[in-house]
């Protein structure tokens, strides 16, 4: 990663700040930790996913919808990735489900990030009773377990995208609001932010202009993370038979493999591409989210991979990164 | 504050956790459009079966009520009636949280042990090529869907030695071969093998990274350096300064981890067959049967909630400072 011209990053800063000094802000960028092989690994397989998902219907062999061979035909110079139990191309299916998969990832990660920002933001920021009960809240949702709620909402409201999208980003925002509000809590003390109030900034500025941007690159880290927890969680409900049964993902293809008897048929083929594809973008936002979090924040010393889990829904026994 | 000040306030947050969970739970199941016997499917559910149910659930009541019958019931021990079988549901969860415990355990034992070691290991072999295909075995394990895991096994360990694949009995046993305690037994034990062996694996990822990073943690303290300066081994050190220091973060995850793991349970079961509570949660969810699944989702509810507190509690017994923050 080439380091950003310190120029063109302190175009809007009031004082001069000497050309050889980058902004706080994008120091993160010059990080070991976001040079490692491992990060640029797991971004460029991000990227790969994020292109299959973007050209979907350019890169599809065959329709994935309509029968293109003999069922469960191995995999030949025809169908590369073989058949599935109707016969349509696992080629092209696994590469429809990216579609699919990568929508409920960033969206239900997004809906994670919308909520825990705001909770994390307004609880830090404003702190005292607003910060009591908001963090109240959090401890709640917390300890509620997460894969029983989602299958019951699932269950309760129908199989449709979007319900699975806002079940799943309802229940993992919680470690994105602990994380937002430790560092608003520090931020907010921070001289710069006393004098820009001094001089009379409203608390909409203050927080605006001048936490957000400071906490934003911490938030959209934590957000890398949630998107593995939401492709994860997509493929569970699905393969309860939950998930939205007009679309493809990869949840469901790991459900039709399972329900179509792969295993009966000798069909390995069925059964290994899917799982592939979301072990490795799963890997892939571990290893960026980790990165990216070492990288902007090399005091937590979470480095050598710290579990994502226990973060996301880590109680309050003292471990979490307060 | 003082240590039982702290106690008494985390039995005190489990309690009202509870009625939280239980709150959701009565919301979360009248919030359904329509109500929760309309959308009924089962071959008995015939209109008058619909009218009985309803006034049983209370459903003509004001929502007060409800909640008002619904609490006091629970407290009764009264969960319903399956609206499948129309036995009590508590009676018809027995058999299969009695089948999945062994199998758990079983599984979740497999992966601390497994975990810890793997851990160990890496942390001591820190950056050596031992430790890194550890981690991203570890990783690797972390990062797959559980059901999947459970598919490949199926698939490519089961046939290769010869385990059953699914249910919890050989249906041949007492007919075939002589039903004695011991064949009994080896057959429960060869059923449960693979759906314990799949949850330990995609549990052993977890743990295996925990015990990694807190050891390195530790191993990074000044005692550890003053140990090396002595001139002690390195396993010694690893073990006695490093290991002993790092099971406070190993211990107290671990237990909180462990409330999760029968939920996480539920696709394996799937998977396998294997008749326990994950097995009657897919039941439930495909007869739309409300009453059981709101009796399972309070149950793994309740379950991750005494966890908490036992991890909780724990890390008093272990660490006396965390009363002060």
């Amino acid at each position: 990663m080439s380091p950003i011209p310190p120029t063109a990053l302190n175009q809007d800063a009031a004082v001069a700040i000497p050309a050889t000094v980058t902004s706080p802000r994008f120091r993160f960028l010059r990080s070991p930790a976001l040079r490692k092989p491992a990060t640029i690994g797991g971004l460029a397989l991000l990227l790969i996913f994020v292109l299959m998902a973007l050209l979907a219907s350019h890169l599809e062999p065959y329709n994935p919808t309509v029968k293109s061979g003999p069922i469960y035909a191995p995999p030949s110079g025809a169908h590369l990735l073989g058949t599935d139990d109707s016969g349509a191309d696992m080629l092209s299916l696994v590469i429809a489900g990216s579609r699919v998969s990568l929508i409920v990832g960033f969206a239900a990660a997004l809906v994670a990030m919308i909520i825990g920002g705001a909770v994390g933001l307004l609880s830090g920021f404003f702190g005292g009773k607003t910060d009591m009960v908001l963090m109240r809240i959090t401890d709640y949702v917390l300890v509620i377990p997460d894969i029983p709620l989602m299958i019951i909402v699932a269950a309760l409201f129908g199989r449709r995208l979007l319900n699975i999208i806002i079940i799943i980003g309802a229940i993992y925002w919680t470690s994105t609001a602990r994380l937002v509000r430790a560092q608003v809590k520090s931020v907010r003390e921070r001289t710069y932010v006393k004098r820009v109030r001094a001089v009379g900034a409203g608390n909409t500025r203050l927080i605006g202009r001048h936490i957000l941007p400071q906490v934003a690159p911490l938030l959209i880290a934590n957000t890398v993370l949630t998107v593995a927890v939401a492709i994860f969680a997509e493929t569970y409900i699905t393969f309860l038979g939950l998930g939205d049964p007009s679309l493809i993902s990869w949840g469901k293809l790991i459900e039709n493999s399972f329900k179509g008897d792969a295993v009966l048929n000798h069909a390995w083929w069925a059964i290994v591409a899917p799982g592939v594809c979301v072990t490795l973008v799963v890997l892939a936002c571990t290893m960026v989210g980790q990165a990216m979090e070492d990288a902007l924040n090399p005091r937590l010393r979470v480095g050598h991979l710290s579990v994502r889990r226990f973060r996301l829904r880590s109680l309050n026994t003292g471990l979490s990164s307060e | 504050m003082r240590s039982a000040d702290y106690v008494v306030k985390r039995i005190l947050f489990a309690i009202v956790t509870v009625f939280v969970a239980i709150t959701l739970n009565f919301v979360l199941f009248r919030a359904v459009p329509g109500d929760a016997v309309s959308a009924l499917r089962c071959r008995n559910c015939t209109v008058a079966f619909k009218e009985i149910q309803r006034r049983e659930l209370g459903l003509d009541k004001s929502k007060w009520e409800q909640y008002r019958l619904y609490v006091t019931h629970l407290l009764r021990g009264d969960f319903g009636r399956s609206l499948r079988t129309e036995q009590p549901v508590l009676g018809e969860l027995w058999a299969p949280i009695a089948n999945t415990m062994p199998m758990i355990t079983l599984g979740t034992v497999f992966s601390i042990v497994i975990g810890i070691l793997a851990g160990v290991i890496s942390a001591w072999r820190r950056d050596t090529l031992l430790d890194k295909t550890g981690l991203y075995t570890a990783l690797g394990f972390y990062s797959m869907p559980t059901q999947w895991l459970g598919l490949l096994m199926v698939f490519f360990v089961a046939g290769a030695i010869g385990f059953p694949t699914s249910g919890i009995r050989d249906p041949t046993l007492g007919i075939l071969v002589p039903a004695s305690a011991g064949t009994v037994i080896v057959d429960r034990l060869r059923h449960m093998a693979l759906p314990a062996l799949t949850l330990g694996l995609s549990l052993y990822g977890e743990y295996a990274l925990i015990t990694r990073s807190a050891m390195l943690e530790t191993l990074g303290e000044d005692y550890v350096l003053t140990a090396r300066a002595k001139g002690l081994k390195n396993l010694p050190i690893v073990w006695a300064h490093g290991f002993r220091n790092a099971l406070l973060p190993i211990i107290t995850l671990i237990a909180l981890s462990l409330g999760t793991i029968i939920a996480g349970a539920i696709t394996v079961e799937y998977v396998f067959s294997y008749p326990g509570i994950g097995l009657a949660t897919v039941e439930a969810i495909d007869q739309r049967d409300w009453p059981v699944l709101q009796a399972i989702f309070l149950l793994l509810t309740v379950s991750v909630i005494v966890f908490n507190l036992i991890a909780d509690l724990l890390y008093v017994k272990l660490d006396p400072r965390v009363v002060d923050q």
